[in-house]
């Protein structure tokens, strides 16, 4: 029973890798991972690393097709879109900025191809003007805190992992999809920025109404962003639930694990 | 007061190459003690690093050594011949653990092979590779590693158990001073609990005396560490004991470290946490006043124009113009 506000449905998805040609060696992914996106709403996924976290965000984007198993976005079948009208609706911050630049132009033409997304998918024949599109990339890098002439014009490898991310969230902003997979947006950014970019989705939650699927190893920042929270082990979804209960009051053995590994700062561990 | 293991005074290291000079480490004063476990805090390219390599008194290429003291247990060494350090210092005093455990490791010998190297240069003992492996047993049981990991080739073993058996070498000569660089970056959580139960094992069992771990993550260092030194853009803004730094933080980037960090906490959720503006300076041409001032909330004309004083307060050490 598909709720009202629910805009991306996952079920039963699995994903085996394989290699070799005659003597195939399967690596699973995902297993029958499922799970619902509500509008507005923030799931986190959270596992350690190798537990599919990734491989389940690149089947939502369609970047790489699943073994088995369905994705529904508003209720119609992934794969029934247009690939350029999917990815209007679904956009990404990945984990490795350093993989979404093309090294051989300068950052502006990332931020500048969004258009080109937005004029094809749009249902008149709406044309940004070369001024008009200047105009907002320069205020939509304003929004999120950075100094425009600090980084257009510039290439990829003069910027910092950190200003790469955050790009992509301006990125985002100019194409306001309907839902953004984050897919480790903080990894490449120190502690003291990193804040600013939680604190970046969750406006683009609050004032857009974006649900945004946020996929972490760090239980702090899934417990700062997420309302629910979905933990995973080896390509399975152990647990999910509201994200208060997940981390306080875990029910699997391997969250309770989980959480207890993790270092406190006002707490110290008996050893 | 217990004996001084290591002390710098206004340690200065830069970077030089092509692109300019790095203002990496510029002026740091620190005094570690017999028994202090100390934790180096802050983000990545903060000098951490930069601090630690200076120590070892062979910095790598481009960084140099460009003024101020280090004394290891009395000795300045930058002021000693090469051998002599080599010898007496690096071969007995200090064990430096580079942050990635694979640099620190032969890729092409098994870990009793390089074990062998080891003990023949540090303590002039020649053995074969298996008698070498037989020394290092007990040491290895005391620290819940099996031996058998020895007869292995660094690329066999998992991030983490590679990062505790480079750890369980390098203490086996008991160092009056281990220097450990991340020791759990890129490491998971469930290992790296593993790394700081070993790190507070060793140094419960009284085989390591004083350390500095340098981490970016405080909740880590917090389990371990007795005192904190917290670092920002090639200084040090704060220094004391891990209780005080942790629950009444003085400096204005301690709070914003501090709270930017995100441990498990309720307190987190409670209201929206305020992020500050803007990145950590280009060391390059550093602000003059306080490094700090540029992203600080309670910045006043003083600040972006001279440098704040160190001053010492209740066993703490700050370097803000708030508290002088």
């Amino acid at each position: 029973m598909a709720s009202k506000d629910e805009i991306l449905k996952v079920e039963n998805l699995t994903k085996y890798y394989t290699s070799g040609y005659i003597f195939t060696k399967k690596v699973m992914g995902a297993e029958n991972v499922s799970f619902s996106l509500n509008k507005g709403e923030v799931l986190s996924l959270v596992g350690e690393s190798g537990s599919g976290k990734s491989t389940v965000a690149n089947m939502i984007l369609r970047l790489i097709k699943p073994t088995s198993g369905k994705i529904y976005l508003g209720g119609e079948d992934a794969l029934s879109f247009d690939r350029t009208h999917y990815w209007r609706k679904t956009q990404a911050v990945f984990q490795d900025p350093y993989s979404t630049f093309n090294y051989f132009y300068t950052v502006d033409k990332v931020l500048m191809d969004a258009f080109y997304l937005l004029e094809k998918t749009s249902s008149g024949s709406k044309k940004y003007s070369k001024t008009e599109k200047e105009t907002i990339v320069r205020s939509t890098l304003e929004t999120i805190g950075m100094d425009p002439d600090e980084v257009l014009g510039r290439y990829p490898h003069q910027l910092s992992g950190g200003q790469m991310q955050r790009l992509l969230i301006a990125r985002t902003l100019i194409i306001e999809p309907e839902i953004l997979v984050a897919d480790e947006p903080t990894s490449m950014t120190d502690a003291s920025t990193r804040l600013a970019i939680l604190n970046e989705l969750l406006r683009l939650k609050e004032e857009k109404g974006m649900s945004i699927l946020f996929i972490t190893h760090d239980v702090g920042q899934a417990y700062y962003i997420s309302d629910r929270t979905a933990v995973m082990q080896k390509g399975k979804i152990l647990e999910m639930g509201p994200t208060e209960k997940v981390f306080f009051q875990p029910e699997h053995q391997y969250t309770k694990d989980l959480i207890k590994s993790v270092p406190k700062l006002h707490e110290k561990w008996e050893i | 007061m217990s004996k001084v293991v290591l002390q710098t005074q206004d340690l200065k290291g830069y970077y030089r190459g092509t692109f300019g000079i790095i203002h990496a480490v510029d002026g740091v004063s620190l005094t570690v003690y017999n028994d202090d476990i100390l934790g180096l805090a802050g983000e990545s390219g903060c000098g951490k690093s930069t601090f630690l390599k200076l120590i070892t008194g062979t910095p790598g290429p481009l960084l140099h050594y460009e003024g101020g003291k280090i004394e290891v247990e009395g000795r300045d060494i930058y002021n000693i011949p090469t051998e002599e350090l080599r010898k007496e210092i690096k071969c007995n005093l200090l064990s430096y653990i580079p942050q990635s455990a694979l640099n620190a490791l032969n890729p092409t010998v098994r870990l009793k092979e390089f074990v062998r190297d080891m003990l023949r240069e540090r303590a002039g003992r020649k053995c074969s590779a298996d008698e070498a492996r037989e020394i290092l047993a007990d040491h290895f049981k005391m620290l819940n590693l099996d031996k058998h990991v020895l007869d292995l080739y660094p690329h066999e073993l998992s991030g983490g158990m590679r990062q505790r058996a480079v750890i369980a070498i390098s203490t086996y000569s008991n160092p009056s001073l281990l220097l450990t660089d991340e020791p759990t970056s890129s490491l998971d959580v469930s290992s790296q609990k593993q790394m700081v139960e070993m790190l507070i094992h060793l140094s419960r069992t009284r085989t390591i005396k004083s350390m500095i771990i340098s981490s970016h993550d405080v909740s880590m260092l917090r389990q371990i560490c007795n005192r904190f030194a917290i670092m920002y853009a090639g200084k040090i803004v704060e220094e004391g004991g891990t209780e005080d730094v942790v629950n009444s933080p003085l400096h204005p980037y301690t709070k914003l470290l501090l709270t930017s960090l995100l441990p498990l906490e309720k307190w987190i959720k409670h209201e929206k946490l305020k992020s500050a503006g803007g990145i950590p300076p280009d060391l390059r041409n550093p602000p003059p006043g306080c490094r700090f001032h540029l992203r600080c909330s309670q910045c006043t004309d003083i600040c972006m124009s001279e440098m704040p004083p160190t001053v010492e307060k209740n066993g703490r050490i700050i370097s803000c113009w708030l508290y002088s």
